[in-house]
């Protein structure tokens, strides 16, 4: 009896111990990102059954809660299997150049990645020759949103220059509508649209230059986009401060409000609230540019259970995987080799821009620059709401550049 | 006797050790971590001196966060001590039903701050477009309406909205503080001062209030360790607000660390605000000891 009972005991520690197990790490946890993440584990636990796989998801816009919980872990040596982080210098600063990632160049060669996604999007994902994490999906941060029928109301066209932007929000204020929705709550959002300004009026190279130090912050184009910013400000609801992101869009879907300018996750937030009335163009002056920013997963080194990671990132590059997860996400799949026509509208004039617009990479989403870079440029840029002054902000912004070692 | 002492010991000595490593021994890490040169995921020891304390104090948001935390720590304890003696002392005149609002006042204690955050967000949204909602809804209709604000999406109002929260939290707890004290007054001193024909408001200025001090000093000490390292209700409540009208150091040294990776920046912050307690708490134990010493 007794010695029944303690092999009984052995064995189900024995399973504890070696079960097949997968932990992935994400901030996926609200409306159509978690149902996008339960497709790609779905298609994980059919091909590969009997894995368990953890969902070790922290809530949070941005991921800002998420990346203190991953910081802790990984340099208390715990690391996740695999976890989401954004492409570009997010991944490559903050973990590949720090030793804690595998390079799995091996798996875009054995899966034939490298030939089926943009060259765009290959160079954030490398460094030193090798590729570093798989892109899930993509988003779009320079599109301007705005509420059909106000616009009809008025017989307004949606704007495409700054001329215009401003033009149309003279109208919209008369009419006692908020011509442009904001939120700051979180920090991030106002650097978010000064991000489009940016990109607006210094176009795509003078764009990119600056996180590279081809152009100096001290151009005049940035002061340029400082004063557009500021005079846009004058625009925006009174409240920003109490709103976060998706709050700001419901004024638009209360018809408060006319226009917004946010990533292309808004188009989800949209379909949930069954608000259908809305119609994009990019932001003012952002024509034929796309500004890209990419979820992606990796190997952190020391994970766990290797194979099953391995495993894992496969079906995140594959095609099924690609398509199952990014219609329910409202994101547009890294490959370019997936029917348009299983898409929304929405995504399938991103999917066409994808191909022939010129990509940039977001710096507020963890693309253009180094983490902590973005952090200084969120803050100044917060300042600057508050305090629309001009001359100071863009020698903030000067500083801030130098002392991430980028010559001025 | 001196099996005695080595069994005391004995006895101690888990949680001597246990408080050692996790409460000294990380202040010690702490103080190290913030002398060095981290400013990556990755830690990089390189003895850089008092060089990331000098780059703090030259940071305009360290510098904004401070002065908030200043002007929240003052007016925080002047309204909660204020408005906790006056609770206690109205429901010290034997009101009815007394411990029944004794609850009402406490219970916004048992709310955790992030739970006050949330509410008092709502409450104090301004609204938008014209349209009141929360506390300027309740102003306009019940005739006030010149008393509505932008609450704490106004920059010059910031933290003092969220001032409302912390007192609404925690003058109940003051209340209780003060409460046990006055019923702590033995009954002679109170039929003494009556004998020699003093009103009530001598009473309370010559026999509660002297007598309540020690009860003032508890409460300035636990309020006010409590507002220097405030952090879940700003960030529940406002996060660091519209040009950091809202900000406190410790989001700041949230926000630079796991955001930034300023690692031995955010360590940095950590220090200047324990030395900030520090310099509150010191004297108080230096206060107490003494007066165990002469008891």
């Amino acid at each position: 009896m007794w010695r029944k009972l303690v092999l009984l005991v052995v064995m189900c520690l024995v399973v504890a111990v070696f079960a097949a197990k997968i932990e992935i790490f994400s901030w996926w946890t609200a409306g159509g990102e978690a149902e996008g993440l339960q497709e790609l584990f779905n298609i994980y636990s059919r091909l590969y059954p009997g894995v368990e796989i953890i969902n070790a998801a922290v809530a949070g816009g941005a991921g800002a809660q998420a990346k203190a919980v991953l910081k802790t872990r990984m340099l208390g040596g715990d690391p996740p299997d695999t976890f989401q982080v954004h492409a570009g210098h997010e991944l490559i600063d903050t973990w590949v150049k720090t030793g804690f990632m595998e390079p799995i160049t091996f798996l875009y060669r054995e899966e034939g990645w490298d030939k089926v996604m943009p060259k765009g999007i290959l160079d954030i994902v490398s460094y030193n020759g090798e590729y570093w994490s798989v892109p899930v999906n993509i988003h779009r941060a320079n599109v301007l949103w705005y509420n059909k029928k106000i616009f009809e109301k008025y017989g307004l066209k949606p704007p495409k220059t700054f001329e215009e932007f401003f033009q149309v929000a003279e109208v919209l204020k008369s009419h006692g509508i908020i011509p442009l929705a904001l939120g700051t709550k979180d920090g991030w959002e106002a650097a978010h649209v000064f991000e489009t300004v940016l990109i607006g009026k210094l176009g795509a190279e003078g764009y990119k230059g600056l996180w590279t130090g081809k152009t100096k912050w001290s151009d005049p184009r940035v002061t340029d986009a400082l004063e557009t910013f500021a005079r846009m400000l004058q625009y925006v609801n009174s409240d920003h401060a109490a709103r976060t992101w998706d709050e700001a869009c419901a004024l638009i879907v209360e018809g408060k409000a006319a226009m917004n300018i946010m990533g292309d996750w808004a188009v989800g937030y949209f379909y949930a609230k069954n608000f259908y009335d809305f119609g994009w163009v990019l932001a003012p002056g952002n024509e034929g540019i796309f500004d890209a920013l990419s979820d992606s997963f990796g190997l952190p080194k020391g994970a766990k259970n290797r194979e099953n990671v391995i495993n894992f990132l496969k079906v995140l590059g594959s095609k099924e995987g690609q398509l199952a997860f990014n219609i329910k996400k409202g994101s547009i799949p890294a490959r370019t080799d997936i029917d348009k026509n299983l898409f929304p509208e929405y995504q399938r004039s991103a999917m066409e821009d994808w191909l022939k617009h010129e990509i940039v990479p977001s710096v507020m989403h963890g693309a253009a620059a180094s983490e902590s870079w973005v952090t200084d440029f969120k803050d100044v840029i917060s300042l600057f709401v508050a305090r629309p002054d001009v001359k100071t902000t863009q020698k903030a912004l000067v500083n801030i550049a130098k002392a991430q070692g980028v010559p001025q | 006797m001196k099996a005695d002492r080595i069994v005391a010991l004995l006895f101690i000595l888990p949680s001597l050790i246990l408080v050692g490593i996790f409460i000294y021994g990380f202040i010690g890490w702490t103080g190290w971590v913030s002398m060095v040169n981290w400013r990556d995921v990755f830690p990089d020891f390189t003895f850089v001196g008092l060089r990331n304390y000098s780059r703090l104090f030259e940071h305009f948001r360290f510098a904004i966060s401070m002065k908030n935390t200043l002007i929240f720590t003052i007016l925080f304890l002047l309204a909660s001590i204020g408005i906790g003696l006056l609770l206690a002392i109205l429901l010290d005149r034997k009101v009815r039903f007394e411990g029944f609002f004794r609850t009402v006042y406490l219970f916004p204690m048992a709310v955790s701050f992030v739970v006050t955050g949330v509410v008092w967000r709502w409450i104090l949204n301004p609204g938008t477009g014209g349209e009141s909602v929360g506390l300027n809804w309740l102003l306009e209709k019940i005739g006030l309406g010149f008393l509505k604000s932008g609450w704490y999406t106004d920059p010059n109002i910031g933290i003092k909205a969220v001032v409302i929260a912390a007192v609404w939290q925690m003058s109940g707890y003051v209340m209780a503080l003060y409460l046990s004290g006055i019923r702590s007054i033995p009954t002679e001193l109170y039929e003494a001062a009556q004998l020699d024909g003093a009103n009530v408001f001598q009473l309370y200025r010559y026999i509660v209030l002297p007598l309540l001090r020690p009860v003032t000093l508890s409460a300035v000490i636990i309020l006010g360790h409590i507002s220097l390292k405030i952090f879940d209700l700003v960030f529940a409540m406002t996060g660091s607000g519209i040009g950091f009208s809202c900000d406190v150091p410790a989001l700041f040294m949230y926000d630079t660390t796991f955001r930034g990776n300023y690692f031995s920046q955010g360590a940095a912050i950590a220090m200047i605000l324990l030395l900030c307690v520090a310099a509150l708490i010191i004297p108080y134990l230096v206060y107490s000891i003494r007066s165990e010493v002469r008891r």
